[in-house]
């Protein structure tokens, strides 16, 4: 472990302004950092805490949205009255990600920032991989690749994002706000992560000393017939295999609108759009949900050792909306 | 130790990895462990965990993985729970602590040590101290009505903690030994009495 210099930032303004300095490098929650840090995989040299910011409220909003601070815990989003009661399908997904001890200490911004638990690497005697060392190669795709993505992987990674909390924000049209150096922008979840391609080393499309400062949610559309489900090794604290975050808006028998978001398959939240449309004004019916869910998983490439979840993510799709459109009050 | 230009540093913030600082002097922080007040030195890249054992020589709080996967580092921090190893000690300046040697008061075990004697529930007992601490942060959440992936998002209503409950909000804490069976016990009793 390397020495670290460490600056607090005071407020927004000044977090981006020691943000500028060489090797600086944001730390909120810590949890995931740190981890890579004891590894030598993320190399800080200057930490600048913006754990103290004044990110850490829930809001509504005039519109009837919310606004979650950058800053506010995994706990504390997925315990809030109003994410409870409009949005539960996100407290559902932050629950099922990690312990309690670690959503303590995680943080919203954080958590979409996380890197990816392909074992090739976040393990640094593995000599070959692309998102750590640029243009090594990938241990992953010859050796064992069992969680590793169906959709969207590039010759150059295989890896999976492994946010629970994503793949419910992206079915919930949450959007990212950003504020860096040349200022705000915001950029919807589902265009927050991106896929490998011959840049895998890149997350995100956030940018050099950009700081995200909050979470809004539109006005909730899905409250009681949504469903996040997680399918993992072990009953808790174990990453997706897969994960499904369904919603529905129903029209009597008929499905109005849907979301259908996998998390455990892709480099990002997978938005399954086909699939979504394949659902539209259509009973929720086996025949239809069998065309939805390989509509879900059409163009999936499988590796020798997660074929499995090809079938898997279907079956979960299936499950998902069933419970989804259950309505549990 | 901050670059003045910033222009220069704009630049070579995209170029390659600027070189490690050698040594960064350790900084003045105040940590309140356990009621007492401790002014600590410590360098920047020291975890809460290494600084409580190391530094402060409350060594009750364990280092098993350092990773943040088995719970054996557990603390309190201002009541919640964490784990130590993923956290840097800097981050915590005039924070409240609460370590496995502050659960008792004055003499007396807290009521979850004593469940833990009374239900057998360690054998090594490596894991216990982050187990206690968890254990005891789980009778406030418990308090507060926190939800879990059981309750699916949903408050968790009184009479609702069951085993599965239990040991899905200790999931964070691993017992090497087996335990378990023991340590859900010990924590299903104090629940209960405090019911």
């Amino acid at each position: 472990m390397h020495s670290i210099s460490y600056e607090r930032a005071n407020d927004v303004n000044h977090a981006i302004e020691l943000a500028r300095q060489p090797g600086a490098k944001f730390i909120g929650g810590g949890t995931n950092l740190l981890d890579l840090y004891k590894s030598g995989i993320e190399k800080p040299i200057r930490l600048v805490d913006v754990s103290r910011l004044a990110l850490s409220a829930i809001e509504e909003l005039p519109d009837g949205g919310l606004r979650i601070g950058a800053t506010v815990s995994n706990t504390a989003a997925a315990n809030h009255p109003l994410v409870r009661q409009r949005y539960r399908i996100l407290s559902e997904a932050i629950l099922n990600g990690a312990t309690t001890q670690l959503r303590n200490m995680a943080t919203i911004g954080g958590n979409l920032l996380q890197r990816t638990r392909c074992y090739y690497f976040t393990d640094p005697t593995f000599a070959h991989c692309n998102k750590r060392d640029p243009g090594s190669g990938c241990d992953a795709i010859e050796g064992y690749n069992r969680i590793h993505a169906i959709l969207g992987a590039s010759p150059q990674c295989i890896a999976t994002n492994p946010s629970d909390m994503a793949v419910a924000l992206v079915a919930l049209d949450a959007v990212v706000h950003l504020q860096g150096p040349d200022g705000a922008r915001q950029i919807p979840v589902a265009e927050f992560h991106r896929l490998p391609e011959d840049r895998p080393q890149d997350d995100t499309v956030i940018r050099p000393g950009e700081l995200i400062v909050a979470v809004e949610l539109p006005p909730a559309k899905f409250t009681q017939t949504s469903h996040y489900i997680k399918v993992r090794d072990r009953a808790s604290y174990a990453f997706a295999l897969v994960s499904v975050a369904a919603a529905v808006e129903m029209d009597g028998e008929l499905v109005r609108d849907a979301r259908i978001v996998l998390g455990g398959v892709a480099h990002k939240p997978w938005r399954a759009v086909e699939a979504e449309n394949t659902l539209r004004g259509k009973p929720l019916s086996e025949e239809v949900l069998a065309k939805v869910a390989a509509a879900a998983v059409a163009g999936a490439h499988a590796y020798p050792h997660n074929a499995f979840k090809v079938e898997l993510a279907q079956r979960a799709v299936v499950r998902a909306l069933q419970t989804a459109a259950g309505g549990k009050a | 130790m901050p670059q003045d230009d910033p222009t220069l540093a704009a630049e070579t913030a995209q170029d390659a990895p600027p070189s490690v600082p050698p040594y960064v002097p350790p900084q003045a922080l105040t940590l309140r462990i356990n009621g007492a007040e401790h002014q600590l030195n410590i360098e920047p890249r020291v975890t809460l965990l290494d600084a409580l054992r190391e530094v402060a020589h409350l060594t009750g709080t364990k280092k098993g993985c350092d990773r943040g996967q088995c719970g054996a580092c557990t603390v309190l921090v201002d009541g919640q729970r964490i784990n130590s190893c993923l956290t840097l000690a800097v981050m915590h300046d005039g924070r409240e602590i609460t370590t496995v040697e502050g659960l008792a008061h004055e003499g007396e075990p807290h009521p979850m040590q004593q469940a833990f004697m009374d239900c057998d529930g360690f054998q090594c007992g490596y894991c216990t101290p982050g187990q206690l601490c968890s254990a005891v942060a789980l009778l406030d959440e418990v308090k507060q009505h926190q939800a879990s992936a059981l309750t699916e998002g949903e408050q968790l209503e009184p009479g609702q903690l069951g085993d599965d409950e239990i040991r899905e909000r200790m999931s964070g804490n691993l017992c090497r030994c087996g335990a378990y069976p023991n340590i859900v016990k010990a924590i299903r009793s104090v629940v209960l009495r405090q019911a």
